[in-house]
Order: C-alpha cells, then structure tokens, then sequence
C-alpha cells in the first residue's frame, strides 16, 4: 500500500504540464538517436545530459528528461534495423531478422507498428516488475557468480542452434569466427596482447558496434551492388501503417514472454539487452515457429526482439537502483544523473530519497506511453524513407555509416575495420554462412572467456566449481535441452530447409 | 503525393544527416574510465566531469566512456594509438596504472607515452568482508590466509600482481606469509563487478579503496575489516587501520588524471589550472569528504616527477613481494 502511495505522488509530478513537455521533447529526441546507426541509448543520454543542465530543471524534471531519451532510444534502435538492414544499436540486431524481410516485402509500415508495440509491452512488464520485485530480484541476481555467468553465454550460444537457418554447421562456423575475432586484443585477464600484430590500433579488439555497422550495413550495401539495385529490392508501396487485430492477436502472447525473458536478462548485471533480445527471439522461435516462417518477416520475429530488448532495459535498472552498481553504460550514465542531482544512488536510496526514486519509476510508466503515442503516428513518416530510390538510398547509408563509426571512435582506422568486416561479411553471404552468430560470438566472447577464467581461478584450478550451485545445474540442464533438442527434433521432422534471411 | 512523399524523406535524411555531422565534430570534454562502471577510475570522471560541467569550467558537457580491459590497458594505447592529439580528453589514471606501468604491462607503452596532468585526492585502500561473514577483524582473515591460501578468495578491479593484489601481498608479508604468491586473488573489470561478486558470495573478500565501498558501508551490507591509511577516516571513525591491528600497511591510492601525449604545453597547462581550480572548490571537497578521499594535490610538471618517483617506489614494492623479479 505505501508502495502505490509513493507512486501516486512519483505520479503527479511526472503529470505537471511542463514535465509532460520534456516527456516528448525527450521522447523524440531519444527515439532520433535509437534509429542513428551506432548511437545507443548510452550515447544518447550522455550527449544530451548538458540540454538537461542548461535548461536549469529541477531534479525530477531533469530526470523525467533523461529517462525518456533512454527508453527512447531503445524503441528507435528498431527503426534503421527494419528499414535499412541497419541495426541502431546492439540489441536491435536481432530485429534485423524479420523487420527487414517485412519492410522488402511492403509491410514496414505494420513492422514499424508492431515493434512499437511491442517495445511498449515490453517496457511496461518491465516497469511493473521493478516496482514489484526491485529487493527480490537483487537477490537473485547476486546468485551469478562468475561459474553462473560463464554457463549464461554458453547458454546464449547453445540457443544458437536455434537460429540456424538451413545449415547447422554453417551457424557453428559463424559462431567460431565471432569467438576468435573476439580474443583479438588486450587479454582482458593479464593484459596481453594477442593477435594483434603488434599494431596497438589493435589492442582495444574489434568493438562490436563497428563490427555490427561493417557486417549488416556495408554488406548490404555491397549486396545491392551485385544486384546493381535493380529488381528494386524495396516493393513501391509501403504498405499500411496500422496493425490488425489479428495480428495483434497473433503476437500478443510472443510479447508477453519475450518481456519476461528479456527482463531477467536485463536484471544481471552486465547480460543486458542484447542477450534479452537475442534469447527471446531464439526463444520464440523454437517455441512458435511451426511453419518455419521466422526469418522470412514473420511478425513475431520483430516482436520477440524487440519486447525482450526494451524489458530487458528496464531490467537493468533493478542492480542500479538496489544495489547502486550500475549493470551497463547507460545505467551508468544514469546513475552519474542522480549524483549530479545530490543523490546518492545504492541501497539506501528507496529510504533516503523516495521522493526521486518513486518519481523515476513513474517517470518509467509514463515514458512507456509517450513512446506509444508519439510513435504510431511517426511510423508513417518513418517509413516514406523507402520511397527514396535505391541509388540515392545506398550512398546515403553509407555515408551515414561512415559518419556514424568516426562520430563514436574518432578513428579512421575504425573506418578501415568497418570497411573490411562489411567486405568480409559479404563474402561469407555469399557462401551463406549467417552474420549474427559472428556478431554474437564478437559481443560476448570476451565476457564468456574472463568469466570462465574466473571461475577456475577461484576455485584454484577445479573445474568442478562448473557443477557447484543449483543455478549452475539449471543452466546446464538448460544447455543440453536447448542444443540436443533441435537436432532430435530434426531426425522426426522432415529436412526443413529456411531461405537464409539474406536471400534476394 | 509522390513528390510529397520524396521531399518528406529527403527533409528526414537530412536532418539525420546534419545530426550526424554535428556530433561527429565533438563539442565538449571526454573523459575515459578505463574499467567497467562502478570502481574507482568511473568514479573519478563522473564525478570530476559533473563537477566540471556544473562549474561551467569547460565549454560543453562532460562525456563519461567506459573502456575496460588489461587493467587500463586498453584505454591507455587507445588514447595512444588514435586520440593522440585530441585535447579535449582526460583519462582517469591512479596508483593502480601506476602500478601496472611499474610492472612493465602496458604492451609497447610507458608512462612518457601521455601527460601527467594532476592528482586530486588520495583513496585510502580498503580490505572488505560481508556483512554476516565469520571474519570480524583482519587477524582472522590474515591467519586463515596463512594457514590455506586456496581458503580465503580476494576479488578486485585489478590485474593479479597489481595494485589491489598488492595491498593484499603487502599485507600477507607483514604477517610474516612467506609464500605470498599463493594467494587467490581474481581480477575483475572493475572494482563494481567484484562488490557484486562479494555481495553475492562468490569471493570471500574484496581488495579495493574506500571511496569505492563507503554506500555499501553506509547500508551495512558489508563489514571493513582494515583500512590502510595512516589513521582513521573521519568519513568512518569505526573502521580500524591495518597499522592499529598490527600490520604496518597503508594503501595510498592516488586518484588523477592524464592527457594524451601530443597535446600542446598551452593545453597541457590549461587542463593543469582548471583542475587545479576545481580543486580548490568546495563542490570538490565537498564530494571529497563524502567518498573518504584525502586531500592530496600535485599538479603539472611537480606531479609528473611525483609519478616517476611512484613508479619507482612500486618497482620495489613489486620486487618485495615477488610479483617482479
């Protein structure tokens, strides 16, 4: 009951006039950066952190502010990957999948419209289970120890199996191309250098933002070379802009259990989006797809991803609000929001400052439908980006990727890299060997590998610390499930083969 | 309407275009952490950056990156390798890159790769147990140590062999431990990830500073076992020194930062006397006091010979317990 009282009175000042102002200034701004290739949410907080300072808000304001350019950008990281085969960001890579084989079959507009849906039902679940469970949850995340962690990525990449589209073996290829492209760099443990060349442009690694840019944007572009934009990849007409009820209905019940997914993803620190996006789609893929019509723009392959990544952002706000640990760059930023506002985050901030930490959490709530509301309507202009014939379109994309990946490092050798993993993922198309295993084994290799490492140093070299903790036995179960069922369900089922999602 | 539409776009791409443009002429001030958010070196830029934003010290805003891997590594020859001449960026530093450079672990690098600009304050460090752990002082903890090193796990935000691992070698050789390097000690991305680890269970105790502990201290979910400061900090008059326990240890964490390089003498100074002056500012010590940091100013070219005789001083510490030859 004093729960609800507290967000009541977080309520009412998110509703004041001016606060619902900033609501969509912030809302609409956060959705701009989402859709730009490369600037993530964390980015986009960070770069308008100081339009929050030089308008002089007060704390709540402030604050309202900066939460509706953060669940912003998580709902427009959507827009480039369905339209463009450009993810925004890294957890928008999944939506790639099926967005873009909708929006080239004229349905982008209801791609559009769905995902932001989606977004919204994710989002909400999310909000609702931090209110609920913020201190339960705590304690369930502080179960990961790093043996927990470790068996979490080989988890994701037994889901892997999943994905496979056509070839099982192809999708292990990928993954092991991601994983060694992943060790080059600093070793994260000791420090040194590996498959660097002694070039130190190198000892960073390969950063997964540039890769994502490099292997789905500039392949495209590549891709559309070959076929030199003829037979018009884009169909004229884009379709309607509203979903159907039957649609609706159909990916209603994906979204739901997407968000839950998503929001434990979110809730360990450090597994975050992208691994809730990516779970939740594989999920729903080996839950739903009957006809084999994931990868193909099925509706529910832009709504698993998207639900699981928008829930798994509010997720991550349960270890930085209860533990004060921020989980991720953007809680990160956000947590440096409430120092600059005098609070001190960490656990006493539900009994020291309510007032702000009730305030955010309705903030959350009405950032969701501001996001809702302005977005449906936005779908429609969003989507008159397909009437821009393909060779005004193409050197576009490329330009914004270049400007994109140097706005972000401030390298050109960046742009060489991004250059080069566009070109190789071309050819691997070619051979159809599918891009986002790479990308996942690149994004969470090096995480899979230290945590690992980890874990055998604490336990002196015993590997059985593997086995050591109920978690640990679940996710093993889980582990074997996920990658031994695919292939019995394979022997009963006669060879279905899916067009790999490039296919023209 | 066709015509309506095509201009529609064209008005969007451009706008997005300009966007992009405008950002990629970076307006404002960089500050690299390079670690994971939640340790020592995240603390020093965002709460240095906020105040530099909010004393309106620099033009623009403050933007806090995140670069973790090799202990400081990855941030450092990054900065090297790509920001080299870039002045409108600082990367928080302190004793424990000092400590990595000392060891030689910075590949291809040394400290004269970048400019020393100043130090801020000095972080005191700070030897950590749960809050419902058996161990109530750090006696028990060294003595179980010395008894079965493999029992006892210390968890930290630096490499093995570095700054975090040291306070806890330091310690183990005033026990009178001879053979330290049996230690387990794990390293992590950052000091946040390893409280993490320790809040959960996973790692007996935490090896790190004080500015990095004192919210959990504040909740009471942990317990400090020993402060390694020369006496007690007013920000917790409760917690004991290593020295009151009977081991001759203090932990003096510098917290500061360096620019790149191949900055100019007139940009170099121009960092040196902002910060100097953010120093002197009571929003500063004000954040100061309230993170248990000391007061500890050393500037320009007076803290670059600081850091050549820190980097001596930590050769021989290294040697002393065994981590360099």
């Amino acid at each position: 009951m004093d729960t609800l009282f507290q967000l009541y009175g977080g309520f009412l000042i998110a509703l004041e006039p001016q606060n619902l102002a900033l609501a969509l200034l912030g809302a609409f701004l956060g959705t701009l950066f989402g859709a730009l290739p490369g600037l993530g949410p964390a980015n986009g907080v960070a770069i308008l952190i100081p339009l929050a300072f030089a308008m002089d808000l007060q704390a709540s304001s402030a604050l309202i502010f900066l939460v509706n350019i953060y669940y912003g950008a998580m709902f427009g990281g959507r827009i480039s990957s369905i339209l463009l085969n450009i993810p925004g960001d890294e957890p928008a890579m999944m939506t790639v999948l099926d967005g873009y084989p909708m929006a080239k079959a004229g349905r982008a507009g209801e791609a559009l419209a769905i995902t932001a849906i989606a977004s919204f039902v994710g989002a909400t679940v999310a909000t609702i289970g931090l209110t609920l469970l913020a201190p339960a949850l705590v304690q369930f995340a502080l179960l990961f120890g790093s043996a927990e962690y470790f068996l979490l990525y080989v988890l994701a990449f037994a889901l892997l199996g999943g994905l496979a589209t056509g070839h099982v073996v192809k999708t292990w290829i990928a993954t092991l191309i991601g994983l060694v492209i992943s060790t080059v760099g600093l070793d994260l443990h000791t420090g040194v250098p590996r498959f660097t060349f002694n070039e130190m442009k190198l000892f960073e690694g390969v950063d997964p933002i540039v890769a994502i840019i490099g292997f789905f944007a500039i392949s495209e572009v590549l891709w559309l070379l070959r076929s030199q934009g003829t037979g018009s990849t884009f169909k004229a007409k884009v379709g309607k802009t509203v979903v159907g009820l039957a649609v609706l209905r159909r990916t209603f019940f994906t979204m739901i259990r997407s968000s839950f997914i998503g929001f434990v993803c979110g809730v360990l620190p450090g597994a975050g989006a992208t691994l809730g996006s990516f779970a939740a789609y594989s999920l729903e893929r080996k839950w739903v797809d009957k006809e084999g019509t994931f990868g193909t723009g099925d509706p529910r392959g832009v709504a698993a991803p998207e639900a699981g990544n928008n829930a798994a952002a509010g997720g991550a706000l349960v270890p930085m609000l209860a533990l004060g640990i921020p989980g991720s760059g953007t809680t990160a930023v956000l947590l440096g929001v409430l120092i600059s506002l005098n609070v001190t985050p960490g656990p006493l901030l539900f009994t020291q400052r309510p007032d702000v930490a009730w305030g955010l959490i309705a903030a959350l709530y009405m950032s969701n439908v501001v996001l809702l509301v302005l977005n449906l309507p936005l779908v429609g202009i969003f989507v008159r980006l397909l009437s821009v014939p393909v060779q005004l379109l193409l050197p576009i994309v490329a330009l914004i990727c270049f400007v994109g990946v140097y706005a972000i490092s401030h390298s050109v050798f960046d742009i060489y890299m991004m250059i080069a993993m566009g070109t190789f993922a071309y050819f691997l198309r070619l051979v159809d060997i599918p891009l986002v295993p790479i990308v996942l084994g690149i994004l969470l290799g090096g995480d899979m590998e230290t945590n690992l490492r980890r874990a055998i140093s604490l336990s002196n070299g015993d590997w059985s610390i593997l086995f050591g903790s109920p978690v640990a036995l679940t996710l093993w179960a889980l582990i074997v499930l996920m990658a031994v069922l695919p292939m019995i369900m394979e022997r009963f089922k006669s060879k279905r083969v899916l067009p790999a999602a490039n296919e023209d | 309407m066709w015509f309506n539409r095509t201009l529609f776009a064209a008005v969007g791409l451009t706008a997005t275009l300009s966007m992009q443009l405008a950002l990629a002429q970076p307006s404002g001030v960089e500050c690299i952490a390079p670690s994971d958010p939640g340790g020592g070196w995240d603390f020093t830029c965002r709460s240095v950056g906020r105040l530099l934003e909010e004393q309106d010290r620099v033009d623009g805003s403050v933007k806090v990156t995140n670069m973790s891997g090799g202990d400081g590594g990855v941030g450092m020859s990054y900065v090297v390798s790509k920001r080299n001449e870039d002045p409108n960026l600082l990367v928080a530093a302190s004793t424990a890159t000092i400590s990595n450079l000392a060891q030689d672990r910075y590949t291809g690098l040394d400290h004269e790769a970048v400019r020393w600009v100043a130090s801020l304050g000095a972080d005191f460090g700070a030897i950590v147990v749960r809050e419902d752990s058996p161990y109530e002082n750090l006696n028990q903890l060294l003595d179980d140590v010395m008894e079965d090193p493999s029992q006892v796990s210390f968890g930290g935000g630096s490499v093995a062999g570095t700054w975090d691992d040291l306070k806890v070698r330091l310690l183990a050789k005033a026990a009178g431990m001879e053979d330290i390097a049996d230690i387990n000690y794990v390293a992590f991305n950052s000091g946040g990830p390893a409280q993490t680890q320790l809040l959960g269970g996973h790692i007996d105790a935490y090896t790190g500073d004080f500015s990095e502990i004192a919210g959990q201290l504040e909740a009471g979910n942990v317990r400090v076992l020993a402060i390694l400061a020369p006496e007690r900090l007013a920000a917790a008059p409760d917690v004991p020194t290593a020295i009151e326990q009977g081991y001759d240890v203090i932990g003096a964490n510098w917290r500061g930062f360096y620019a790149p390089g191949n900055i100019s003498d007139e940009e170099y100074q121009e960092w040196v006397s902002i910060l100097g002056e953010l120093y002197q500012s009571e929003g500063w010590q004000e954040a100061m006091e309230a993170n248990g940091l000391g007061p500890f100013w050393q500037g320009g070219e007076e803290f670059g010979e600081f850091v050549d005789q820190n980097i001596e001083q930590l050769v021989e510490t290294s040697r002393e317990v065994g981590v360099l030859e």
